[in-house]
C-alpha cells in the first residue's frame, strides 16, 4: 500500500490494454494493466488504486465477478465497465451492480480520456467527501440526491414517470459534478428514438471534453427542454426539475424499469 | 386405368346421363315400333277385310245361280293381285272348291289346318266369328314371307233354301268359307324399314346426348376439379405460391376463390414464422460478429486517434489520419447497427406459466399443422410452478419445434405431442458442465468438439509416447467421452491445459472405484470437477452439485411420429447452417432454439428412431 496507481486496466486482449496503457500514460497516469479477473483482484488487494478500467468479457470470470468481489470485500475503488461485447444488457447490469461508468468498445482516445477524467474526479469528489459507509449502489454525499420518485441509471441520468405513461429524463447531479463544469449541451433531434443505456445527448465540459449521456429508458422523445441551451447552467442548478433533458413515450416501461435503481432510498 | 377412370366425378356424371338417355330413348323406341307395327297390321287386316268382303258380295249371286265359271273367273281375276296370295272357297266339309290356284281345287283341307282353326278348335263348328278370330298370320312355309289369312264363312240365306235347286237345307247355316290370303312382305318391308329408322334415331340421341353431358361435365366440373387437385397437390408440396386459375363465378369458382385466399394467407403466416426464425438467427450471428470484431476495432480506433491527437503539429499526417479515424467509427457504426438488431432477441425473462405459452405456441401453428392432416396432441401437467424464462422467445422454441415435427411427416395421420411436467432428478444425468477451467484460468469447454451437441471439455494428454486429445461429456455422470488415445494405468502420463500445459492431474488423490490417475477442474462457482482418466472406469465426482441434491426441473417434450433422424444426422442437428430441408431451411432454427435453452441455463437433447419418430426434451431448471 505504498504508493496509489491511478488505474488499473482488466482486459483479456492485449491490443486494448496496451492502447489504453499508452493513451494514459500519455496523458501523465500511473497504470497498471491485467488480462484476467483472478489478477485483477491480486492487484486490488495488493496495491492501492484510483479507478478500475474493466473489460466484461474475461477468460475464466468476467467483469461483473471483479465487481461482485470488490463490493464483497468492501473496496471503494470506482470502476467503469468497458466492453465489446454485443449487448446494452451488458451496460445496464453494469451500472446498476455498481459501476460507476459504462464505455463501450471501440472507443476513441476522447471518449476514453473523458470517461477516465470522469472516473478520476468521482474518486477525488468521494474521498474528500469520505462519507464513512456510503458505499455500494447508493450515491455518496457530494452530490444532490436523486428526489424518491425518481429511477436512475447507474449513477448517470434518471427518469421520473409522470401521470399519463410519460417519461422525463435527465443527468444526474453526480454526473455533471464529475463533468467538472458544462460548457455546451447537444440534444438529439424531436422525434427521434432513445435507445436504453445508449448515448441521447453530449455534454461539452470547460476542458472541452465531450460526455456522452447514456438514457435511462428506451422511447421517442415527444419534448425537449429548449431552455437549457441558452440557460445551460439550470442544468447544474437544478438537474432534477428545471434542469431536465426529454420528455419521451416508453417503449417497455416494466421491462426496462426492472433495469433501473429505484432513489427511493438515495435521500 | 378403368379403375381410375371410374372414381373421377366427370366419368360417373357421363356414365350416369348416358345410361338414364339409352333407358328412356330405348322404351320409347320399343313402344314406337311396336304400335307402327301393330297400326300397320290393322290397316292392312281392314284391307283384307273389305276385300273378302267384296269377293263374297261379287260372287253371291253367281253363286245362288251356281254360274262356277263365272265365279271361277271372277276369283281368278282377284287372285291375280300381287298382293294377293290365294282367294278360295270351302265348302263345309273341307273340300276346296274354288281357287285362284288351280293344283288346289278339289284337295281337302284337314280341319285342323289353319283357315278351319278358328271355328273347329273345340271340335264344334261355330257359326258366328268376330273378325280377329277370322284373320290369322302365318308362314306358308319357313322361309316364305309373312301372309294374312281371313277367313269369312258363307251363310245359308232363305235365298239358298227358297231356291229352286234346294240344294242347302235351312238347317244348314254354314254352307262354306271364303279363305282370302294376303302376302305381308310389302308390310314386313315398311315396319322394317320404319324400326330401322326409330332404331338409328334413338342411338343417334342417346350418342348426341352423351356427347352434351360430356362436353359440358367436362367443362363445369372435371377440368375446375383437374385444376383443383392439381393446386391441393402443388400447395401439399409446399408450393405456398400457387393459385388456382380464374374458374368463374359458380360454386366450384367460389371454391377456387376461397382456396386461394386461404393458400395466401397461410404463405403470410408462414413468411412471418420463416421471419421470425430468421431475425433471432441473425441477432445471434450478429452479436456474435460484432463482438469479435469490436476487440479489433478497440485496437485500430484507440491508437488512430491517439495518433491524431499527438502529430497536431504535423498537418499532412493530420489529414490521413483522420480518415482513418472516421472510416473506423463509421465501422463502429455498422457494428452498433447491428447490435441494435441483435437486441431484440435479448432475453427478457420474466416469471411465466410455461403451459400458457405452449398454449400460444399451438394456436400460432395449429392451422398450418392440421393442413398436413397433423394433429398436435397436448399433455400438459396442471398446477406447474411459474418459471423464469422470455415468454416469447419460449414460444418460438415450441412453434419452431412443432413445425420441425410436422415437416417430418410426409404421411397425414401424424401426431405431434407436446408435454410438460415437473421432474426431480439428480445431478447424475443432468447436470452440464458450461465452463470449466484449468489452474491458470484458461477454459477447456470447446465448441470444436461437441457431444451429442453439447460443447465438450477437451485435454491434452500423452502416454506412452503417444499424444491426442481426450473429449469428456459435458453431462455429470454420464460418461459418452471420446478419447483419441488409450490412458494405460501406469505412470508417466501426462494430462493437461491444452492452452497453457499446466498438468490437471491430480496429485495426493486416486480414483475411488479403479485406483487409477484422476483428473481436476474448476467450474466457476460449483466447486470442482474431479473425473477418472480411465476409459472403462467411469468415476466421476462434483462434490459441489452433489450436495445439492435432487433438483426440480420443468421437461417440456415435443415428440412426432415422422420419419426419424439418422444416427450421423443426430449429432449434428444443433450445428448452425445445418439443414436436411435442402432449400426450404436455413439450418438456423434448431440452432437459434440451442442458444435460447441455453441462455435459460437449460438443456435440451433429442431421441430419435428412423422410421418411429423424434422426441425433443427441453429441461429447464426450477430455482424457488
Amino acid at each position: 500500500m505504498s504508493k496509489v496507481i491511478d488505474i488499473l486496466v482488466v482486459d483479456d486482449e492485449q491490443v486494448v490494454r496496451e492502447g489504453v496503457c499508452r493513451v494514459c500514460e500519455a496523458s501523465g497516469l500511473t497504470i497498471d494493466a491485467v488480462g484476467d479477473a483472478t489478477s485483477g483482484l491480486e492487484k486490488l488487494r495488493k496495491s492501492s488504486y484510483r479507478l478500475v478500467v474493466c473489460d466484461v468479457m474475461l477468460p475464466e470470470l468476467d467483469g461483473f465477478h471483479i465487481l461482485g468481489a470488490m463490493k464483497k470485500e468492501g473496496m471503494r475503488t470506482p470502476l467503469i465497465m468497458i466492453t465489446g461485447c454485443s449487448t446494452l444488457q451488458n451496460a445496464v447490469n453494469a451500472l446498476k451492480d455498481g459501476a460507476i461508468d459504462f464505455i463501450p468498445k471501440p472507443f476513441t482516445v476522447e471518449e476514453l480520456e473523458s470517461g477516465i477524467r470522469r472516473g478520476l474526479r468521482y474518486q477525488e469528489l468521494a474521498e474528500s467527501a469520505a462519507v464513512p459507509g456510503s458505499r455500494g449502489v447508493s450515491v455518496p454525499g457530494f452530490a444532490k440526491p436523486c428526489p424518491p420518485d425518481c429511477f436512475r441509471l447507474g449513477r448517470l441520468s434518471w427518469v421520473k414517470m409522470e401521470q399519463d405513461g410519460i417519461g422525463l429524463v435527465g443527468v444526474t447531479d453526480l454526473f455533471l459534478q464529475t463533468v467538472s463544469g458544462v460548457k455546451d449541451l447537444q440534444f438529439l433531434g424531436m422525434g427521434r428514438d432513445l435507445v436504453q443505456a445508449a448515448p441521447c445527448a453530449t455534454i461539452t465540459s470547460q476542458d472541452s471534453l465531450f460526455h456522452e449521456i447514456l438514457s435511462p429508458l428506451s422511447g421517442s422523445i415527444v419534448e425537449r427542454n429548449e431552455q437549457l441551451p441558452s440557460h445551460i447552467t439550470l442544468l447544474e442548478r437544478e438537474p432534477y426539475s428545471a434542469g431536465w433533458l426529454y420528455r419521451i413515450v416508453p417503449v417497455n416501461v416494466s421491462f426496462e424499469l426492472g433495469n433501473l435503481i429505484s432513489c427511493t432510498q438515495d435521500s | 386405368m378403368i379403375v381410375q377412370l371410374a372414381r373421377k366425378i366427370g366419368f360417373r356424371l357421363i356414365v350416369v346421363v348416358g345410361i338414364t338417355a339409352i333407358v328412356t330413348i330405348g322404351i320409347y323406341a320399343y313402344f314406337n315400333i311396336r304400335t307402327q307395327r301393330e297400326n300397320l297390321l290393322a290397316e292392312v287386316e281392314r284391307h283384307a277385310m273389305q276385300l273378302s268382303e267384296t269377293v263374297r258380295n261379287s260372287t253371291r249371286y253367281d253363286m245362288l245361280l251356281n254360274q262356277r265359271e263365272r265365279i271361277h273367273i271372277i276369283i281368278n281375276d282377284i287372285g291375280s293381285d300381287p298382293a294377293i296370295d290365294e282367294v278360295r272357297v270351302l265348302n263345309k266339309e273341307g273340300k276346296i272348291i274354288y281357287s285362284s290356284r288351280k293344283e288346289s281345287i278339289g284337295r281337302m283341307v284337314d280341319k285342323q289346318a289353319e283357315s278351319c282353326y278358328a271355328c273347329h278348335a273345340a271340335d264344334q263348328p261355330l257359326q258366328r266369328l268376330s273378325i280377329s278370330q277370322r284373320t290369322r298370320v302365318f308362314r306358308i312355309h319357313p322361309d316364305s314371307a309373312r301372309a294374312l289369312g281371313i277367313i269369312s264363312p258363307i251363310y245359308t240365306e232363305p235365298s239358298c233354301w227358297n231356291a229352286e235347286c234346294h240344294a242347302h237345307s235351312r238347317q244348314q247355316q254354314v254352307l262354306g268359307v271364303l279363305d282370302v290370303t294376303f302376302s305381308l312382305a310389302d308390310a314386313d318391308e315398311r315396319i322394317r324399314a320404319s324400326a330401322l329408322q326409330v332404331g338409328i334415331f334413338a342411338i343417334s340421341a342417346i350418342l348426341a346426348a352423351s356427347l352434351i353431358i360430356a362436353f359440358f361435365v367436362n367443362r363445369w366440373v372435371s377440368r375446375p376439379v383437374e385444376a383443383l387437385l392439381d393446386a391441393t397437390k402443388q400447395v401439399g408440396a409446399g408450393n405456398l405460391g400457387y393459385t388456382v386459375p380464374d374458374l368463374g363465378k359458380d360454386d366450384i369458382g367460389m371454391l377456387a376463390q376461397s382456396f386461394n385466399t386461404m393458400t395466401m394467407k397461410l404463405s403470410e403466416a408462414r413468411m412471418q414464422l420463416f421471419q421470425s426464425d430468421k431475425m433471432a438467427s441473425l441477432g445471434r450471428l450478429a452479436a456474435g460478429v460484432a463482438h469479435e470484431i469490436n476487440n479489433p476495432l478497440t485496437g485500430v480506433l484507440t491508437y488512430a486517434s491517439f495518433l491524431l491527437k499527438r502529430t497536431q503539429n504535423h498537418p499532412e499526417l493530420q489529414e490521413d489520419l483522420k480518415v482513418v479515424v472516421r472510416e473506423t467509427i463509421r465501422c463502429r457504426e455498422i457494428v452498433k447497427s447491428l447490435l441494435d438488431f441483435a437486441r431484440q432477441s435479448i432475453p427478457k425473462k420474466s416469471a411465466s406459466d410455461i403451459n400458457q405459452i405452449v398454449d400460444r405456441a399451438v394456436a400460432v401453428v395449429e392451422h398450418q399443422v392440421s393442413i398436413k392432416g397433423v394433429k398436435i396432441v397436448k399433455a400438459l401437467e396442471t398446477h406447474l410452478p411459474q418459471v423464469t424464462i422470455d415468454p416469447n422467445q419460449m414460444q418460438q422454441v415450441f412453434v419452431n419445434l412443432i413445425v420441425n415435427a410436422a415437416d417430418a411427416m410426409d404421411q397425414p395421420g401424424g401426431v405431434v405431442t407436446v408435454s410438460t411436467k415437473l421432474l426431480q432428478l439428480s445431478p447424475q444425468g443432468t447436470a452440464q458442465v458450461k465452463a470449466a477451467f484449468c489452474p491458470k484460468g484458461h477454459n477447456l469447454i470447446t465448441s470444436d468438439f461437441k457431444i451429442e451437441g453439447m460443447p465438450s471439455i477437451r485435454v491434452k494428454a500423452r502416454c506412452d509416447g503417444d499424444e491426442g486429445f481426450l473429449m469428456f461429456d459435458p453431462i455429470y455422470g454420464r460418461n459418452h467421452n471420446r478419447f483419441e488415445l488409450e490412458i494405460k494405468d501406469r505412470s508417466g502420463i501426462e494430462i493437461a491445459c491444452p492452452e497453457c500445459g499446466t498438468s490437471l492431474l491430480e496429485e495426493q488423490s486416486t480414483c475411488e472405484k479403479c485406483g487409477g490417475h484422476v483428473l481436476l477442474f474448476s467450474i466457476p462457482s460449483h466447486g470442482e470437477f474431479e473425473v477418472c482418466v480411465k476409459k472403462d472406469c467411469g468415476w466421476q465426482r462434483w462434490a459441489a452439485v452433489d450436495l445439492a441434491g435432487k433438483q426440480e426441473y420443468l421437461e417440456m417434450s415435443v415428440a412426432d411420429t415422422g420419419s426419424g433422424i439418422s444416427q450421423e444426422n443426430l449429432s449434428r442437428i444443433f450445428e448452425p447452417f445445418f439443414t436436411t430441408k435442402g432449400q426450404k431451411g436455413t439450418g438456423l432454427g434448431l440452432a437459434v432454439i440451442w442458444g435460447i435453452i441455453d441462455n435459460h441455463d437449460g438443456t435440451i437433447a433429442v431421441e430419435s428412431e428412423l422410421g418411429i419418430g423424434t422426441t425433443f426434451r427441453i429441461r429447464l431448471p426450477l430455482r424457488r
